[in-house]
C-alpha cells in the first residue's frame, strides 16, 4: 500500500475514533448551555440556539452544587494529603528496610487486591455506625487513608533509590526518620507527585462508597449530589449536564496538566513488577 | 531506633488503617453473611439470629440471584474482549510511524478514563434516550429503526457494555501502546526484508511479543469488569425488567436498600468467589500458554 | 527545599483541618435549629411560608431538605440506620408502619391531647386510621393523596364519549376508542410499569386483602387479585396502555399537554403541576375522575404524607411546634393554592378556594372511597416487588396464574421475619 494511502488511512482513524470517543463531553458542554427543554426536541440540537448560564445558576442556586463541590474538594485532598503519608512511609518500608517477614507481609497484601472491595463495605458500614461516624467527612476519608495500591507504587519507584546513598546517612549517625524526610522525599518527589495526582483523581471520582457512607444532602461528594439529581430531575437535561460538566471539569484539567505524571503511574504501576 | 523498630513505625500508620478499615470488615462481613441481619436486627439487636449457610442457599435458590450473574458474566465475556480490541486497535495506530499529532490523539484518547462514571452516564441516558437521543436519531437517518435502548431488556445491557467500553478502553491502550513501543524495531525490519505481510507481522511478532501484557491487562479487566455497579444504578435503576440487575447492584439493592445485610454479604462473598474462580482460570491459561510458546 | 515542604504541608494539613472541623459540626447558639425532611415539592412551597412561620416563632430556624419521591424510602432507611435522620419528616402514610417497627417515631397523641389546633375529628377518619399502628399515634396527617383519572376532555370527546368512564368495561372500551379513532397515534393511558400506585389501587377496589392471615403471608392468589391483574395487563396487550417506564417517559406533563395519551392515573399534585406547566388555552380541556371499578366508581388508594417526630431529635417541643403550625386549616389550604395538595382536614375544605374548584370535585367524591395498603414494616418491599412481577406479566413473560403464584412465594419469604418475630412477642405474652 503506498505510504501516502497508509498515512491517510491511520490518521483518518485515528481522528474517527477520536470524534466519536469526545463527542459525548462535546455534547455534556454544549447541552449544559442550552435552554431549558431545548434538548428535549428533534432533531436533537447539537449547538444552542442561545447560550445561557441559567441552567449553572440553577445549579448553583437551588440544587446545592457549590456545597458538593466544596465537600469533594475537602474530602479529596484531606484523603490525597494523608494517604501520601502512609502510603510512602509503608512503601520506602518495604523497598529500603528490611525487618524479618517483609516479603511476606507484602505478599499477603498484593493477595488483599484480589479481595473485591464491596465484600468490606457492609460491616465497614456498621462499624462506622457504632463509632458515630457515618455521615461525617470520616466516613469517606478513614478507610481511604492507606491502599495496597500506593504502597505498591512507591516501593516499585523507592527500590530505585541506590542504598549507599542511605548507608552513608546512617554513618553519618541521621536517624531513620531524618534519612526519610531529608534524603529519601527528594529523591521520591516525581513517585509522591504521580501518586497525588492518581489517587486525588481516584477520590473524586469514587461513587459507591461516599453513597453509602454520606447519608445526609450536607455531605454530599459531587458523584453522590450528581446521582441524587439525576434521579429528581431526570427531565431537565440541561441542568444535568450543567452538572455533569462541573463534575468532569475539575479531573480533566488536573489530568491534562500533569497526565506525564498520571501516566507514568499508571505505567509503573502495571507493567513492571 | 534500630532499623527494625522503625521499619514497624513507618508500616504502622499503613498497616492499622488497612487492618481496621478493610481486613477486619472484610472477617467481619463472612460472620455478617451467617446471620439474618436486617431491618428489624438494626432496630433492636435481640431480634439477630445464626442463621449458618441459609443465606447462601437462599440465595443459591433465587431466580434473580442467577439472572444478576448471568448479566454480571454475559457483561464481562462481550465487553473484555469488546474493551481489548478496542484498545489494542487504537493502540496499533498511534504506534504506526505514520500517525500525526500523538501526543493530542492520546490524550484525547484516554479522557473517558478519568471522567466521573456518574456524570458521563447521565450523558449516555441522554444520547440513548429512545425519542431525543442522538444516537437514535443517526440510526433512523441509516435507515434503521429506533432502538428502544433504555426500555427494551435486550438492548439496555448492550448499551451499557457500550458505555463501560467506551469509558474504560484508554486505560488498557496506554499500557499496551507501552508494550508496543518496547518490541525492537530490527525485529520487524528483518521480518519486511524477509518479505513478511504485515498481518504476519503482527501474527508473528506483535501477538508473542504482547502476550504476557495482555494476560495480566486481561486479568485485570475481568476482576474490574466483575464490579459493575455504577452503570447499572445511575443509567437503568436495574432495569428495564431488571435486565441490567448486576451482582454488586444486587448487593446494594439488598443491602443498602432493604437492609437485609445478612443477604447482602452472602451476595458479596459469593461474588468474591466467581471473581476468584476466573481470575484463576485466566492465571493458570496464561501461564500454560506462556510455557508453550 | 529540603526544609520548605514540611512547613507548608504542615499549613496545608492546617487548612483543611479547619475545613473539616467547620463541615463536622453545627452551629448551637439559643436559637433552635429544626432539621425538616420534605419529600417532593412540598418542600418549595414550605419555603415560601417559612418566613412567616419564623416571624412567628423567632426561637426556631427551620433548615429545609428536599428528597426526591424516587429516593425518599432508601434515603429515609439509610438515615436511620446512619442515625442522621432529621427532627421533622414528611413521611408517607405507608411507611408508618416500618418505622414504628423501627422504634424511629415519637408517640404523639399525648400532644394531640391538650392541642388547641389538632382535633383528631377534624381529619378524614381513614386518613387518621392511616398513622393508628396498634393503638398507639405516630403521625398527623397532612394532606391526603390519592389515585384516580385525570383526562383530556376534548380528546375524549373527539373519540366520541362526553363523560368520563364509570367502570373497567366503559375505561376499556373508551380507550380502545381512543386508539381506533386516532389511527393508533394515541394511547388510551399512561401507566408507567415501573410505578405500583396504578395496580394497587386498582387492586384495593376488590376488597379482598392483599395479605392475609395477620398480615403474615401473601394472598395475591385470590380470584379477586387475579381478575386485576388479568385486567391491567390486557389493556397493554389490546395496546391501549404503552408498555413504558416513566424514565421512557421523559417529561410526562409535555406528553399530557400534546395529547400523547388521555387519560393518566396519577394524584393530586398533578393538579398544581399541570396547571403550572400547560398553557393557560389548555387549561379548560382537562379534568379529573373517579378512578372506575369493577362494577361502578371504585376505591383507590388511601394514601397521604403525615408529619411525624423522630425519638432521637433533640428538639421536639420545636418539633412539635412546626407540626400544629403546618396543620392550621388556613396553611393547609395555603399548600393547596400553591401545589394541589388536598387537606386532610375537613375544615380545610370548607374554604372557598377548595370548595369552588371544578378539578377537584373529583377528589372529594374519590375521599369517600378510598383503602389503605396493608400497614407492615415491609410493605414498601413486596409492593416493589408486586409491580416487578407484574411488568413481567405485562411483557408477556409470565401468565397471570403464574404472575400470582410467584408473587405470594416472594411475599411469603419477605415476610418470613416477621412471622418469627410476632410468635416470639406471641410466646412473651403469658
Amino acid at each position: 500500500m503506498k505510504p501516502r494511502v497508509h498515512a491517510w488511512l491511520v490518521n483518518g482513524a485515528l481522528a474517527s475514533c477520536t470524534a466519536l470517543v469526545l463527542f459525548p463531553l462535546f455534547w455534556m458542554l454544549s447541552v449544559s448551555f442550552m435552554q431549558p427543554g431545548e434538548a428535549n426536541n428533534l432533531p436533537p440540537p447539537m449547538l444552542p440556539l442561545h447560550p445561557t448560564l441559567a441552567n449553572y445558576r440553577e445549579l448553583f442556586a437551588h440544587a446545592g452544587m457549590g456545597r458538593y463541590f466544596a465537600n469533594s474538594l475537602v474530602i479529596s485532598t484531606s484523603i490525597t494529603l494523608l494517604s501520601l503519608a502512609c502510603n510512602t512511609l509503608a512503601g520506602y518500608a518495604f523497598a529500603k528496610l528490611h525487618f524479618a517477614g517483609r516479603e511476606r507481609m507484602f505478599g499477603v497484601l498484593i493477595g488483599a487486591l484480589v479481595i473485591p472491595a464491596q465484600v468490606a463495605m457492609l460491616p465497614l458500614f456498621l462499624l462506622l455506625k457504632y463509632a458515630g461516624l457515618i455521615n461525617s467527612y470520616w466516613a469517606v476519608i478513614l478507610p481511604a487513608m492507606a491502599s495496597v495500591f500506593g504502597i505498591f507504587l512507591v516501593r516499585q519507584y523507592a527500590r530505585g533509590i541506590p542504598g549507599e546513598l542511605l548507608e552513608a546517612a546512617r554513618v553519618d549517625g541521621a536517624g531513620e526518620l531524618r534519612i526519610f524526610i531529608q534524603v529519601v522525599l527528594p529523591l521520591l518527589k516525581p513517585i509522591l507527585v504521580t501518586l497525588a495526582v492518581f489517587t486525588f483523581l481516584v477520590a473524586w471520582n469514587d461513587f459507591m462508597w461516599p453513597l453509602i457512607a454520606l447519608t445526609g444532602q450536607q455531605h454530599y461528594t459531587l458523584p453522590v449530589g450528581l446521582a441524587s439529581l439525576s434521579r429528581e430531575h431526570v427531565q431537565d437535561s440541561g441542568l444535568m449536564m450543567a452538572g455533569a460538566v462541573v463534575t468532569v471539569v475539575p479531573v480533566l484539567a488536573l489530568f491534562l496538566a500533569l497526565q506525564r505524571y498520571y501516566l507514568r503511574g499508571l505505567l509503573l504501576g502495571s507493567v513492571k513488577g | 531506633m534500630n532499623r527494625g523498630t522503625a521499619a514497624w513505625l513507618f508500616l504502622a500508620p499503613a498497616l492499622l488503617v488497612l487492618g481496621v478499615f478493610f481486613l477486619l470488615p472484610v472477617f467481619a462481613g463472612l460472620g455478617l453473611s451467617l446471620t439474618d441481619y436486617d431491618l428489624y436486627a438494626l432496630a433492636d439487636f435481640h431480634n439477630l439470629r445464626f442463621v449458618g449457610l441459609a443465606n447462601y442457599w437462599d440465595l443459591l435458590h433465587r431466580p434473580l440471584f442467577w439472572a444478576a450473574l448471568g448479566h454480571t458474566l454475559y457483561f464481562v465475556i462481550v465487553g473484555v474482549p469488546l474493551s481489548m480490541l478496542c484498545s489494542l486497535g487504537t493502540a496499533l495506530l498511534l504506534n504506526a510511524s505514520a500517525a500525526r499529532f500523538k501526543p493530542f490523539f492520546r490524550t484525547a484518547l484516554f479522557a473517558p478514563v478519568v471522567t466521573t462514571v456518574v456524570a458521563v452516564a447521565v450523558i449516555w441516558r441522554y444520547l440513548f434516550n429512545t425519542q431525543f437521543g442522538v444516537v437514535n436519531f443517526v440510526l433512523t437517518h441509516l435507515g434503521i429503526s429506533p432502538i428502544d435502548w433504555l426500555g427494551d431488556p435486550h438492548w439496555a445491557m448492550p448499551m451499557i457494555i457500550l458505555f463501560a467500553v467506551w469509558k474504560n478502553f484508554g486505560y488498557n491502550m496506554i499500557i499496551l501502546l507501552a508494550g508496543l513501543q518496547a518490541i525492537p524495531a530490527d525485529l520487524y525490519e528483518a521480518a519486511c526484508i524477509d518479505g513478511a505481510s504485515a498481518w504476519q507481522q503482527f501474527r508473528q511478532i506483535t501477538l508473542p511479543a504482547l502476550t504476557p501484557i495482555l494476560l495480566m491487562v486481561g486479568i485485570l479487566t475481568v476482576s474490574g469488569y466483575f464490579q459493575l455497579f455504577a452503570e447499572p444504578y445511575v443509567i437503568t435503576e436495574g432495569g428495564p425488567l431488571q435486565s441490567t440487575v448486576s451482582v454488586l447492584y444486587l448487593m446494594y439493592d439488598q443491602g443498602f436498600k432493604w437492609w437485609n445485610m445478612g443477604t447482602a454479604s452472602a451476595v458479596a462473598f459469593l461474588l468474591f468467589l466467581v471473581m476468584f474462580v476466573a481470575t484463576a482460570l485466566m492465571w493458570r491459561f496464561g501461564e500454560g500458554r506462556e510455557s508453550v510458546a | 527545599m529540603t526544609q520548605r515542604p514540611p512547613a507548608r504541608i504542615a499549613v496545608l494539613l492546617a487548612g483543611v483541618a479547619a475545613l473539616l472541623l467547620a463541615g463536622c459540626s453545627a452551629s448551637s447558639q439559643h436559637v433552635t435549629t429544626l432539621e425538616f425532611w420534605t419529600v417532593g415539592p412540598e418542600g418549595e412551597a414550605f419555603a415560601q411560608l417559612l418566613p412567616e412561620f419564623e416571624q412567628a416563632n423567632p426561637d426556631i430556624d427551620v433548615r429545609v431538605q428536599r428528597i426526591p419521591l424516587t429516593a425518599a424510602h432508601e434515603k429515609l432507611l439509610t438515615a436511620y440506620a446512619g442515625d442522621s435522620l432529621p427532627d421533622v419528616v414528611q413521611i408517607g402514610n405507608t411507611w408508618i408502619a416500618e418505622f414504628a417497627a423501627l422504634h424511629a417515631l415519637v408517640p404523639l397523641q399525648p400532644r394531640v391531647a391538650p392541642s388547641k389546633v389538632i382535633h383528631a375529628d377534624d381529619y378524614f377518619a381513614s386518613a387518621w386510621a392511616t398513622n393508628v399502628i396498634d393503638g398507639t399515634l405516630y403521625g398527623i396527617p397532612w394532606y391526603i393523596d390519592t389515585r384516580l383519572l385525570f383526562y383530556r376532555a376534548d380528546l375524549l370527546r373527539d373519540a366520541g364519549f362526553d363523560t368520563p368512564p364509570r367502570n373497567r368495561a366503559e375505561w376499556r372500551a373508551q380507550m380502545d376508542a381512543i386508539r381506533a379513532t386516532s389511527h393508533g397515534t394515541r394511547w388510551g393511558a399512561l401507566l408507567p410499569t415501573n410505578e405500583y400506585d396504578q395496580l394497587l389501587a386498582l387492586a384495593l377496589q376488590q376488597h379482598v386483602p392483599l395479605l392475609r392471615d395477620g398480615d403474615r403471608y401473601g394472598n395475591f392468589g385470590s380470584a379477586a387479585f387475579k381478575r386485576t391483574l388479568a385486567f391491567y395487563a390486557d389493556l397493554f396487550k389490546r395496546g391501549d396502555l404503552p408498555d413504558w417506564t416513566n424514565v421512557q417517559v421523559g417529561n410526562p406533563w409535555q406528553a399530557f399537554g400534546r395529547g400523547e395519551f388521555v387519560f393518566y392515573l396519577s394524584g393530586p399534585w398533578n393538579i398544581g403541576e399541570f396547571r403550572k406547566r400547560l398553557p393557560a388555552s389548555q387549561q379548560g380541556e382537562w379534568s379529573t375522575a373517579q378512578l372506575p371499578g369493577p362494577n361502578g366508581p371504585g376505591d383507590s388508594v388511601a394514601y397521604g404524607s403525615s408529619l411525624v417526630i423522630l425519638r432521637h431529635s433533640k428538639h421536639q417541643d420545636a418539633a412539635w411546634t412546626l407540626i400544629e403550625y403546618l396543620s392550621r386549616p388556613d396553611v393547609q389550604v395555603r399548600f393547596y393554592e400553591l401545589l394541589g395538595d388536598l387537606p386532610a382536614r375537613r375544615s380545610a375544605w370548607e374554604s372557598p378556594a377548595l370548595k369552588g374548584d371544578p378539578k377537584l370535585r373529583a377528589f372529594r367524591a374519590q375521599l369517600e372511597h378510598m383503602r389503605p395498603a396493608p400497614q407492615v414494616p415491609e410493605w414498601e418491599q413486596i409492593v416493589n416487588m408486586m409491580q416487578q412481577v407484574a411488568a413481567r406479566a405485562v411483557a408477556g413473560e409470565l401468565t397471570v396464574d403464574e404472575a400470582a403464584a410467584q408473587m405470594d412465594t416472594q411475599a411469603d419469604a419477605i415476610l418470613a421475619k416477621r412471622r418469627w418475630v410476632l410468635a416470639r412477642q406471641h410466646a412473651a405474652i403469658p
